[in-house]
Formats: structure tokens, C-alpha cells, sequence
């Protein structure tokens, strides 16, 4: 019993991590119908920002400019030009994805560095250590955040008109091309805070983002289509599914017992959790 | 008719004949590694090109193919009743079930394929006929392809963990070593191909061909023309799985090794790259495209380790933005300006 809960924690931390990731590719994957597989290394980007200034207070806004920055500057370089072709922007923002690899191996070295954590996060309330709680927090104002800013500003509504219906909105006199930028900036964004976030957990490396990408992409295609409440559900349950699959079985069925229940779940629901509902036939 | 077929000849001969007399022994092992490689593209081709199914995961169905025949080479190797060498390390003492059947070559080699081909079929059924498709269906391919690669390496004893399975002296009484043994694979790897490449042509030209690219192209018509699509997709990914098990098959005695390493997210992608950058509308595109990259990789790796990488994204980025029809869509369209230039 006491393991059962111990694990709780940790597999709500896995989850809130997850839902920080997932958060931005809902953004851009569920607007735009890009892949950016490239959105492993913003997160490692996000990291290496919290590395190099070695202080989480400012890391976090820093991390958010400079991995939001840099989707912006592959948004209006590249994928602007692969609109409608998803399949082709996976394999060019792999592509991507390697260069920047290659290149955190080239300027911070291939080992791992390690980000020691603030003093005032070490410690803990019973079993719940205060990194953890820190990233739940992180994850919950990620969530509130982008909430606010889809359904209480004026750009987020626009942003959402969009996902609807992009042509529709941009007969409607919405800048769909601005609302593009603007939501890649957010999304990659929220990859580099994810990034903050994983400092507190382990250490740093070049190929970072990969261990959680494929894991953030099932939380989309499990939660639904650019849904909030879907990724919120999708990542909390794929954390916690994962923490305890590890727990009961071992580490490496873990992954495998994942993915039969994901199968399972889109047996049930094909379009994830929740479904933008709409009569478009491809 | 014969016309149609003369590059096809052309190329053949120099495969089978010019090469095996031309190049070193170590060279033609390279060759015959790309060509293990080139038939797993095919299969990429015609399930991604032909059938829009972008499979992220083909490196599982490699995989599957490659341990069962590494199994039954370690069988054969440890004689009866003994044990591979790396249960011995991992200490494992008896053989565990799973493996017993391996040591009969038959059983392994019809395993390579139809282990591989029940897999895509259970994957495909559940997917497809839930409608799950494009970008979902590549997604969950590539956490397949990522589950695969912990699961492996977690099962130490049953698989030899990262290291995988090497030191493999002989096949079917042969050595392994010798560089008549190798000549011989390569052939059979390159007639394998050349095979392959024909039924595959056959296929897509056949009507079950022509359904397939209809179902690309216009999924919901064609249901609601009367045909099963969820059918189609499902029976087209399990050959290309086939197509990929047979060469991870090929693969282990002519390299020598299988491993995780071989067949995660990243060797997955990096052949649906090589069929792009090759031509993902032509199935010779996707072979071409298979071999050249495996020479790239090579030449470039012997150079300069690092530099590899970001040539292989600047190259992927370059083929993506300006010839997204590839290697074999530049050919087409030059071909297609020097008939018109000749009809004028």
C-alpha cells in the first residue's frame, strides 16, 4: 500500500511534465495539423537555458522566450511553406531536429550536465517532495495560463476560430498566418518550461527531448485533437499509467503495456477523448 | 514489354554479376548491407508512397526478422543442449521456452516473416478499421518502434540486452567468415531484392494496386464505392512488415550483428527518409534512395563522425523544401522534358 502511494507522485509528475509538453503540440499540432518533431529539442533547449543560468527563477521566463523563439524562427523559416502536408513537416522538422541535436553535442558537450536544484526546493511535504509539487504547479498555471488565453483574450479566441475553421476565419478578416506564429511561439514555448521542468528530475542531455516526445504525441493522440481538457486527462492518466506499469511489472514492459492500452483506447474512442466534431471528408 | 524491363535487366546484371567480381569482399558487404536495407524501403515504398500509410515503425518489423534468425544462429552455434554465450554472462541457466523452436532453421525463417506479417495484421485490423489514420497511425507506429527498443533491452537474458546478438561464425554449415560464404549472401540478398521489386511492380500495377493508391487518395470515396479500405491498408502493411523481417533476416549474417540500436525511432525514420530523399512515388526510387543513403552514411561517417548528422538534416531539410518527389521525381520530370523536347 505504501508503494502503491509513493508511486503517486511520482507518476503525477511524470503526468504534469507530459501535460507541459503536450500543451504545445496540442497547440501547434491541433491548429496547424503540424508534427513538429522538432519539439523534443525545444524542450531540450529549455533545459540547457536553465542550465547555463543556473537559477529557476529567471530560467523559466528565459526558457520559454528562447525555445518560443525558436519555433517561431522554424515556423516562418520552414513550415509555413508545409501547410497541409503533415506528413512531409514530420520528416522536415526531424530533419530539424537532428541539426539541433548535434549541435547541443557541439556546444555543451555529449555527456550529460546536471542542474542542481534550489534549496528552497529540496525537502518535501510527506511523501510528496517539493520538486515534484513544484512541477505539478508548474503544469497546473501552464494549464490555467493557456485557458485564460484561449477563452478570455481577444487572440485566443481568434486562435481558436482557426482551429474551427481556418478558412472560414480567415474570410472573417482573422490574420490566420499571424495567429500561426503567434501560437507556434506559445507552444514551443511551453516546450522549453517542460524543459525547466526536467531539470528537476534528472539531468541534462542532447537527446533529452526524445525520451518524451513519443510519449507527449500519444498524450495528443489519446486526449483529442487540440482539446485542453483532453490533453489534461490524456497526460495525467498516460503519467500515472506509466509510473505504476513500471511499478507492477518491470521498466521495459512498461512501454509496451502503454501501448496496448492506448490501442485498447482508441478501440473505444478513435479520436481521443474529446472530438472536435465537424463534417469535413478528406 | 521488354523495353519496360531493359533498365531493369541492366541493373540486375551489374548487381549480380559486375559486383561480386569488381569489389573487395569488404565493399561487397557493405552493398549487400545497403540491399537489406533497400528491401525494407520497398516495403516503406509501397505502404507510404502507394498507400499513404506513413509507418514510422518498420525497424520492429527489421527487428523481429533479425533476432529470430540471430536466435537460430546462436542455437546452432551452442550445439544441443548448450546455452548462447550471452545467457551464459547474463546467467541465465536454462533455455528459456521462447527460444527451443529457433533451433530449427525452418521454423526461424518462416518466423522472420510471419512474426512480422501477425503483428502488422493485429495492428492494422485494430487501427485501420478504427478509422485511425495519417499522422495518428505514424505516431503510434513510432511509439511502437519506441516500446520495442526498452522492451528489448530490459529482456537481458532473453535477448541480450543493448548489446544485442553478435559473434555468429556459421550459416547452414558455412563460415561465416569466409569471403565466398559472404559472395554467396550477397547474391542471394540481391536476387532476393530484384525478386521482391518485381512482384512488388506487379502488385501495384495489378487492380489491388490501383485500389490501394485510390484509398490514399480518397479514403471515404472509395468506401463508399463498396470496398474496405480498413482491408486494403491492413493486408498492404502486413507485406510491407514481411518485406521487413525477411531483410532484418537477411541482415544478421551479413553483418554480423543485431541490436536495439538497429531498429528504434531513429534507424525507423532514417529509412522513411532515404525513401523520400530516393522518391517516395517510384518503388526503384525508394531502392535507390535506401542505397544511396547507407553509401552516404558510410562514406561521410569514415570522414568526419560528427559532421554526418547535420549533413543528414540539412540534406533531409534541402529534399523536403525543394524536391519532395525525390531522387526519382527529378529523374521523371528531366525524362518527361527530354520526350517533349523530342516531339517538338
Amino acid at each position: 500500500m505504501s508503494a502503491f502511494v509513493n508511486q503517486l507522485p511520482i507518476g503525477l509528475s511524470i503526468g504534469a511534465v507530459l501535460l507541459l509538453i503536450a500543451l504545445g503540440l496540442t497547440f501547434t499540432f491541433g491548429q496547424m495539423g503540424v508534427i513538429n518533431m522538432a519539439h523534443g529539442e525545444f524542450i531540450m533547449a529549455g533545459a540547457y537555458t536553465a542550465f547555463l543560468l543556473q537559477d529557476m527563477v529567471l530560467a523559466l521566463p528565459a526558457a520559454f522566450v528562447v525555445a518560443g523563439l525558436m519555433g517561431l524562427a522554424l515556423e516562418r523559416a520552414a513550415i509555413r511553406h508545409f501547410y497541409g502536408r503533415p506528413l512531409d513537416t514530420l520528416l522536415l522538422t526531424w530533419g530539424v531536429s537532428l541539426v539541433l541535436q548535434q549541435l547541443a553535442r557541439d556546444l555543451f558537450g555529449a555527456p550529460n550536465v546536471q542542474v542542481p536544484a534550489p534549496s528552497w526546493l529540496s525537502g518535501g511535504v510527506g511523501i510528496l517532495p517539493y520538486n515534484r509539487l513544484f512541477i505539478m504547479g508548474l503544469a497546473i498555471a501552464g494549464v490555467v495560463a493557456v485557458w485564460v488565453y484561449l477563452n478570455r483574450t481577444g487572440l485566443g479566441r481568434r486562435t481558436q476560430a482557426v482551429v474551427q475553421n481556418r478558412q472560414l476565419a480567415a474570410t472573417s478578416g482573422i490574420d490566420a498566418g499571424r495567429v500561426d506564429m503567434l501560437t507556434f511561439f506559445i507552444g514551443s514555448g511551453l516546450a522549453g518550461v517542460a524543459g525547466v521542468a526536467l531539470t528537476l528530475i534528472g539531468p541534462v542531455g542532447p537527446a533529452l527531448g526524445t525520451y518524451y516526445i513519443v510519449d507527449a504525441f500519444l498524450v495528443v493522440v489519446a486526449g483529442g485533437l487540440g482539446q485542453l481538457r483532453g490533453a489534461v486527462l490524456a497526460a495525467v492518466g498516460l503519467g500515472l499509467l506509466n509510473s505504476y506499469a513500471e511499478f507492477w511489472s518491470d521498466a521495459s514492459l512498461a512501454k509496451v503495456i502503454v501501448f496496448a492500452v492506448i490501442i485498447a483506447f482508441l478501440q473505444v474512442r478513435p479520436q481521443g477523448m474529446f472530438v472536435l466534431r465537424s463534417r469535413v471528408l478528406t | 514489354m521488354i523495353k519496360r524491363n531493359l533498365p531493369f535487366a541492366a541493373i540486375a546484371v551489374v548487381a549480380l554479376v559486375a559486383a561480386p567480381l569488381l569489389l573487395e569482399p569488404f565493399r561487397l558487404g557493405l552493398l549487400a548491407k545497403y540491399l537489406c536495407y533497400a528491401i525494407v524501403a520497398l516495403g516503406i515504398g509501397l505502404a507510404w508512397g502507394k498507400g499513404g500509410m506513413l509507418t514510422l515503425g518498420q525497424g520492429v518489423f527489421f527487428g523481429l526478422g533479425g533476432y529470430s534468425m540471430a536466435m537460430y544462429l546462436k542455437l546452432t552455434e551452442a550445439g544441443d543442449g548448450g546455452l548462447p554465450d550471452f545467457m551464459v554472462w547474463s546467467g541465465v541457466e536454462e533455455l528459456p521456452a521462447l527460444w527451443t523452436p529457433f533451433a530449427n532453421p525452418v521454423f526461424a525463417l518462416c518466423m522472420a516473416v510471419l512474426g512480422p506479417v501477425a503483428l502488422a495484421l493485429i495492428l492494422g485490423a485494430l487501427v485501420f478499421r478504427q478509422r485511425v489514420r495519417g499522422a495518428y497511425f505514424a505516431i503510434l507506429t513510432q511509439a511502437l518502434a519506441a516500446a520495442m527498443v526498452i522492451l528489448l533491452v530490459g529482456q537481458q537474458g532473453l535477448t541480450g540486452g543493448t548489446n544485442g546478438m553478435t559473434n555468429f561464425f556459421e550459416l547452414f554449415g558455412q563460415d561465416l567468415a569466409e569471403d565466398s560464404t559472404q559472395r554467396g549472401l550477397y547474391l542471394v540478398v540481391a536476387s532476393v531484392l530484384g525478386v521482391l521489386y518485381l512482384a512488388t511492380r506487379q502488385l501495384v500495377n495489378s487492380r489491388y494496386g490501383r485500389l490501394l493508391v485510390a484509398v490514399r487518395d480518397g479514403e471515404d470515396r472509395v468506401r463508399f464505392l463498396g470496398y474496405d479500405p480498413a482491408l486494403v491498408k491492413t493486408v498492404t502493411f502486413a507485406i510491407s512488415a514481411g518485406m521487413a523481417g525477411l531483410a532484418g533476416a537477411l541482415f544478421v549474417p551479413v553483418v554480423g550483428i543485431i541490436s536495439p540500436a538497429l531498429l528504434g525511432v531513429v534507424p525507423s525514420l532514417e529509412l522513411v527518409v532515404a525513401v523520400a530523399v530516393g522518391g517516395r512515388h517510384a518503388l526503384a526510387g525508394a531502392v535507390l534512395g535506401a542505397v544511396l543513403m547507407g553509401y552516404a552514411k558510410t562514406a561521410f561517417s569514415e570522414q568526419f563522425a560528427d559532421g554526418w548528422l547535420y549533413l543528414q538534416g540539412a540534406l533531409f531539410i534541402l529534399v523536403m523544401t525543394l524536391a519532395p518527389k525525390g531522387v526519382a521525381g527529378i529523374g521523371r520530370s528531366i525524362l518527361g522534358r527530354l520526350r517533349s523536347a523530342r516531339a517538338t
